[in-house]
């Protein structure tokens, strides 16, 4: 780290505070640090030293031009190298301006495959659960939902491929952000561990408490304090469920799944499908004609349910 | 609708055209002509931002009392009201009574737009809005940016705000924007949206068996995994059911029970138990 007396911002917490990076927790430089946190990453990144000296700081010389001002306190600290260090910037600008933003970007990259392992690991996670008690990652916008914090997810660990979801844990379904600025961030810099494996670290956390009761720290109760493969019960998808899925209805009647329109997800109506007339003679003509139904796969797929059954 | 506009063209006209002008970005009329604006107009106009959901009813349909039943006692300065949404409005008052006769008025439009949408004519501009997608597009990924239609839970006014329905998923969303959240649900009322997909039936989107299943470091995690097999039964039984019925499931190719029969296969690895119970 830099020696300068001033408090320049690092470039972890400068890339932190970046528009649309709200999400990212800052990685411990000790995590970095250590070579086996980055075993695998030098074939990723491209420039994969010098990308990790910036993430470091540890060369100012090869910083962004925004950070000229650290550059310069660093210089008056170094004794004698004053002189060389200003030529050696002066050079630095004038040969690799390009080169500065190629290290620029694959820093970025780098940064996010180290975050991707970092918040796994119990350091991060906890950094991460601080910043979703805080609410940092918004909110479920189904409705039913009530409002449940989400928690950042990738749908690929593979960086470049999709960009960062919102996954909500009370309807286990994933996310558009609704800023479009989350749209530049790389879902792999989360990754497809970090959603399932939060949930499992805390399971104390009330996902049916509403994103405005967060700063009361709600927990479980006592009362609920069942569990079931690791989760508590009233935390396994608390937005579904019988009374917590939209039952379409037509002036106060259910539309029927058998409807054009689309079959709801509520079972209750076989029943009612099946007191129809028109069924009964559908069904009724499907028996004469099943022997001369051929090529349907519907019809094949259905002798073979029926046999299962 | 030009005609009547144009023999009603008073200082007060202006405020409410512009209104729902402003409300329906896609009319063709012209701008309003406001020789005089009121000092009211400005500040209403405003406030109204975040009505892009609304369409523009029908002057014939807004004059034919038959539609209006009951809305007399639902409304303030009904009549007023009334005359301000089809410009004839001409009351000589000062500016609270006009602005409790403007609030009506908005109430009044509301009301009358849940009846109007689920019209053949308020159909037809609600599907033009809704292949435009201004009713915002589907937040859940595996919906790939569908549109949504506006809806209400109820049909009761001043209970709860609109929401927006994704046909693709059939589920419930909040809008995006909170002065969009300000507007009443009941000025969409709870069966437009299904009415919608029963009038034009080729809209339904093929459904998709795709989603998210959580997991760590490639592994399924269990309590979802569950859960994810118990949704996949009823979803197979449901397809069962059509299947007897020779309805067409709308699923993809219609074969979303092969896939499913692959999933389960491929989740009899993992030897556990289901929990259908809690999630019942």
């Amino acid at each position: 780290m830099s020696t300068s007396s001033g408090t320049p911002e690092s470039w972890i917490s400068s890339f932190c505070s970046l528009l649309g990076h709200e999400y990212f927790a800052e990685v411990s430089e000790e995590f970095i640090e250590d070579d086996f946190n980055l075993t695998g990453l030098q074939t990723q990144v491209a420039m994969y030293k010098e990308a990790l000296e910036m993430i470091l700081d540890v060369e100012p010389e090869d910083d962004e031009d925004e950070e000229e001002e650290e550059d310069e306190e660093e210089d008056e600290s170094i004794e004698g190298g004053d002189n060389r260090m200003r030529q050696g910037e002066r050079r630095n600008h004038s040969r690799i301006a390009s080169d500065l933003s190629v290290i620029e970007s694959s820093a970025e990259m780098l940064y996010g495959l180290i975050h991707q392992r970092f918040i796994c690991s119990r350091a991060g996670i906890q950094q991460m659960s601080e910043k979703y008690e805080l609410g940092h990652f918004g909110i479920c916008p189904r409705s039913n939902c009530e409002q449940a914090r989400t928690l950042p997810v990738g749908l690929s660990d593979i960086p470049g491929e999709d960009t960062v979801k919102l996954f909500c844990p009370s309807c286990l379904d994933v996310y558009v952000p609704p800023n479009s600025r989350f749209q530049t961030v790389d879902g792999a810099f989360f990754g497809r561990t970090f959603g399932a494996l939060f949930l499992l670290t805390f399971p104390e956390y009330d996902l049916t408490k509403r994103g405005a009761d967060v700063l009361a720290g709600t927990r479980v109760t006592e009362d609920d304090k069942d569990m079931l493969n690791g989760m508590y019960i009233c935390n396994i998808a608390p937005g579904l469920g019988a009374s917590k899925i939209y039952q379409p209805r037509i002036y106060g009647f259910r539309v029927s799944e058998v409807a054009r329109s689309g079959p709801p997800e509520d079972e209750d109506d076989a029943s009612m499908n099946l007191n129809g007339r028109p069924i009964r003679r559908l069904r009724a003509r499907r028996k004469q004609g099943q022997g001369g139904q051929n090529g349907s796969p519907m019809t094949a797929e259905q002798n073979g349910v029926e046999s299962e059954l | 609708m030009d005609e009547f506009a144009s023999e009603s063209d008073s200082d007060y006209t202006s405020y409410w055209r512009d209104w729902v002008r402003w409300s329906c970005p896609s009319t063709d009329r012209d701008a309003p002509t406001r020789e005089n604006p009121n000092a009211n107009g400005p500040l209403q106009f405003i406030s109204s931002r975040g009505n892009e959901y609304f369409c523009e009813i029908d002057e014939d349909y807004l004059t034919d009392r038959f539609n209006l039943t009951g809305l007399n006692t639902e409304v303030q300065y009904y009549q007023y009201a009334l005359d301000l949404i089809t410009d004839v409005f001409d009351l000589d008052c000062d500016d609270d009574m006009r602005e409790t006769i403007e609030k009506s008025a908005r109430h009044l439009y509301g009301l009358i737009h849940a009846r109007y949408v689920v019209t053949t004519r308020g159909l037809a501009k609600m599907l033009d809005k809704y292949k435009k997608a201004d009713f915002g597009k589907c937040p859940r990924v595996f919906c790939h940016s569908h549109p949504l239609l506006p809806m209400g839970q109820t049909d009761v006014p001043n209970q709860k705000p609109v929401k927006l329905y994704c046909v693709r998923c059939e589920d419930v969303y909040n809008p995006k924007s909170s002065r969009h959240a300000a507007i009443d649900g009941a000025y969409f009322g709870t069966s437009f949206h299904n009415i919608m997909f029963q009038v034009y039936p080729a809209l339904v989107p093929p459904k998709s068996s795709e989603r998210y299943i959580p997991r760590v470091y490639g592994f399924r995690v269990h309590s979802s995994a569950a859960l994810i097999r118990w949704q996949n039964i009823q979803r197979t039984d449901m397809l069962r059911r059509l299947r007897k019925l020779e309805v067409e499931s709308g699923f993809k190719g219609d074969q979303g029970d092969e896939n499913l029969d692959e999933e389960d296969e491929e989740e009899d690895d993992i030897d556990v138990e289901g929990d259908t119970n809690v999630v019942g």
